[in-house]
């Protein structure tokens, strides 16, 4: 029984920004150890992530082609260790495998890889084309007859630069009632891209204002905001439309040497700056930790 | 099953089979790019609507959503023109279908010059090196609306990602009924003993052609091999005909770097070398004009393959061999 669909149990806002921190930990000990890969842009998607794994997805790690799943699509496939390490605390497969990040012979490709990883749906790593895979998984849905089920596609502010994902949220709303609807789009707006801040680069503007105006229901929230993330994913189940939540985001977010500051895409730790920031985020782990068992202690009173 | 006698474009079997799929496997889905006129593909749309998507003038969207339906477990048909199939969507096709190996049947109508009028910018004249390319890719390229028939309907049981080339005009036949079975995709249409005419798709009723004008112009005896899977390629069916022969023309309505000539070539190159001359297109685009007017200009036609296997057989004496391949010798 896949855990995230009893209500009872679903993990709280304080353990949910716990299991973040988890992952982020992960993050950057799959990145010294390869050596190669995107910290920052995982960072700033650790809180989405694991809104989504821990509490919003419906999933079932034991039996990773159950037919009543929802999707998630990660169609800024560079920040394949973030979904590694959910995948990966959730059971998909060993916590071991993370050490064999990007490196030959193991299955955690550079980018995510549907036929060497379990738990991952569909490849991806090419911006721009992650939105329409998951309309393609939207509209299977329907010719499935299948209920409630839906896809979650988390993109970045790089894939919105490509014209593709303007084709899909197009077609998405022209699909609305043959599947369409299913589609929850997550931007995750961190503002930062290889060669600049997305404003020097190329600016996207009002990203929420330009989903709206494809016709897409559309709420701009902080991407940190773990309360507001569960709220607005939880808010697109049963939508009659597709639904966007763009997310402000930092990029770099829980490690202060990197967090908003440009020069990190693409570029692992150093040894030192991994033994710095797994000290902040211990850090931050125990003093979440303690917040939450005051919280239950609370809770039992 | 409904075969045709008469002239027919390879495109028109391609609807009229896909169809056929249609009323047979739930799975099969069909997706087009506001060209399901001309592809063929609106035969399936009108009589299934739930399982037809039409995405519009969008054909990178088109065949990421196809990977995403094909993900899900559905069978889906992506049609649009040659140009748009592959030169448009190629990063499309490569990550989401062909890296994924995703059961996606790329159906790519109005291929090469034969299309005519709208020229240069619409006539696609090297898609099949691009997807000979492409790693996991296959290739498949039908001689006539029988052929094409047959090719379609074996789509649905393969699990490959596949390219299927057609054309738009009228196409003599060369089955004359939809043939059993593609079996290795190689076929002896005319058996020959002087030179080996090895073509694909449009120019294969040419070189049929082209075989009885060698016979009555010159008395030259010539094979006619039509290649309709140009990957994988029926290596031994070419190393056959070639090591008979000694010398083979190739004949196709593309670039002649990377289509079936370099896929013959290569086949030659490693295990029986013989002189091997290309009809095809050079470095050029196509133009605009008719679509038989187009073949003219460029060569591609009976006369052009038969001038081609008369240079070559001037060259057959100077550096043809004995044969070093022979299939009793392996």
């Amino acid at each position: 029984m896949p855990s995230t669909l009893d209500p009872e149990s679903a993990p709280g806002i304080a353990e949910l920004g716990l299991w973040a921190t988890v992952l982020r930990t992960d993050c950057v000990r799959m990145l010294a150890v390869a050596k190669s890969g995107h910290l920052d842009s995982s960072l700033s998607a650790a809180d989405i992530v694991a809104a989504l794994f821990y509490r919003v997805l419906r999933h079932d790690p034991k039996d990773p082609s159950w037919a009543d799943r929802d999707r998630f699509v990660l169609s800024k496939g560079h920040a394949a260790p973030i979904l590694y390490a959910a995948l990966a605390r959730h059971g998909y497969f060993p916590l071991a495998d993370l050490m064999g990040l990007r490196k030959i012979g193991e299955h955690l490709q550079g980018h995510p890889d549907m036929g060497r990883t379990p738990g991952v749906e569909v490849s991806t790593g090419s911006l721009g084309q992650g939105l329409s895979m998951s309309l393609g998984v939207a509209l299977a849905m329907d010719l499935d007859g299948r209920e409630d089920q839906r896809v979650y596609c988390l993109m970045s502010d790089g894939d919105c630069q490509e014209g593709q994902s303007w084709e899909a949220a197009t077609a998405a709303c022209h699909f609305a009632d043959r599947g369409g609807r299913r589609l929850t789009a997550i931007v995750d707006y961190n503002h930062l891209q290889t060669d600049g801040t997305t404003e020097q680069v190329m600016d996207i503007g009002d990203m929420r204002g330009k989903f709206a105006a494809f016709g897409w229901d559309s709420v701009e929230i902080d991407g940190h905001d773990m309360a507001a993330i569960v709220d607005a994913l939880e808010a697109t189940r049963g939508a009659d439309r597709p639904a966007a939540i763009v997310c402000q985001t930092r990029k770099g977010r829980g490690v202060a040497s990197m967090e908003g500051r440009f020069g990190f895409h693409g570029k692992p730790p150093t040894p030192e700056q991994a033994v710095e920031a797994l000290e902040e985020l211990e850090a931050k782990l125990a003093s979440q930790m303690a917040e939450l068992q005051l919280t239950r202690r609370g809770e039992e009173h | 099953m409904a075969g045709s006698g008469e002239p027919s474009a390879t495109r028109n079997a391609y609807g009229a089979a896909l169809l056929e799929l249609g009323r047979d496997h739930a799975e099969v889905v069909a997706l087009d790019a506001d060209l399901s006129v001309s592809t063929q593909s609106a035969k399936f749309g009108a009589e299934f609507p739930d399982r037809f998507f039409n995405v519009g003038a969008a054909e990178a969207n088109m065949m990421s959503i196809a990977c995403g339906l094909a993900a899900t477990g559905k069978r889906p048909y992506c049609s649009t023109f040659a140009i748009f199939a592959t030169g448009r969507a190629y990063d499309q096709v490569r990550l989401g279908i062909a890296h994924n190996e995703l059961p996606v049947r790329i159906a790519a109508s109005h291929g090469g010059v034969s299309l005519g009028e709208d020229g240069a910018s619409h006539q696609m004249i090297e898609d099949i090196a691009l997807m000979r390319a492409m790693p996991r890719m296959q290739v498949i390229v039908p001689a006539d609306y029988n052929q094409a028939y047959r090719v379609t309907l074996d789509s649905y049981t393969d699990d490959a990602p596949q390219y299927l080339r057609f054309g738009r005009p009228a196409t003599p036949v060369v089955y004359d009924e939809v043939p059993a079975e593609i079996g290795d995709g190689a076929d002896v249409l005319r058996e020959g003993s002087d030179v080996s005419l090895i073509a694909c798709g449009h120019m294969v009723w040419r070189a049929l052609e082209a075989a009885d004008r060698l016979q009555s112009e010159d008395g030259v005896s010539a094979e006619v091999v039509n290649v309709c899977v140009i990957k994988p390629i029926d290596s031994q069916t070419v190393l056959d005909s070639i090591a008979k022969t000694g010398v083979a023309v190739t004949a196709e309505e593309h670039r002649i770097v990377g289509g079936l000539s370099d896929a013959v070539r290569q086949v030659a190159a490693e295990r029986h070398p013989v002189p091997i001359f290309a009809v095809g297109m050079g470095d050029e685009f196509g133009v605009s004009g008719t679509g038989e007017a187009c073949m003219e200009h460029f060569g591609l036609t009976a006369r052009g393959i038969a001038d081609r296997a008369r240079e070559a057989l001037l060259l057959k004496p100077i550096v043809s061999h004995p044969p070093l391949h022979r299939p009793d010798w392996i």
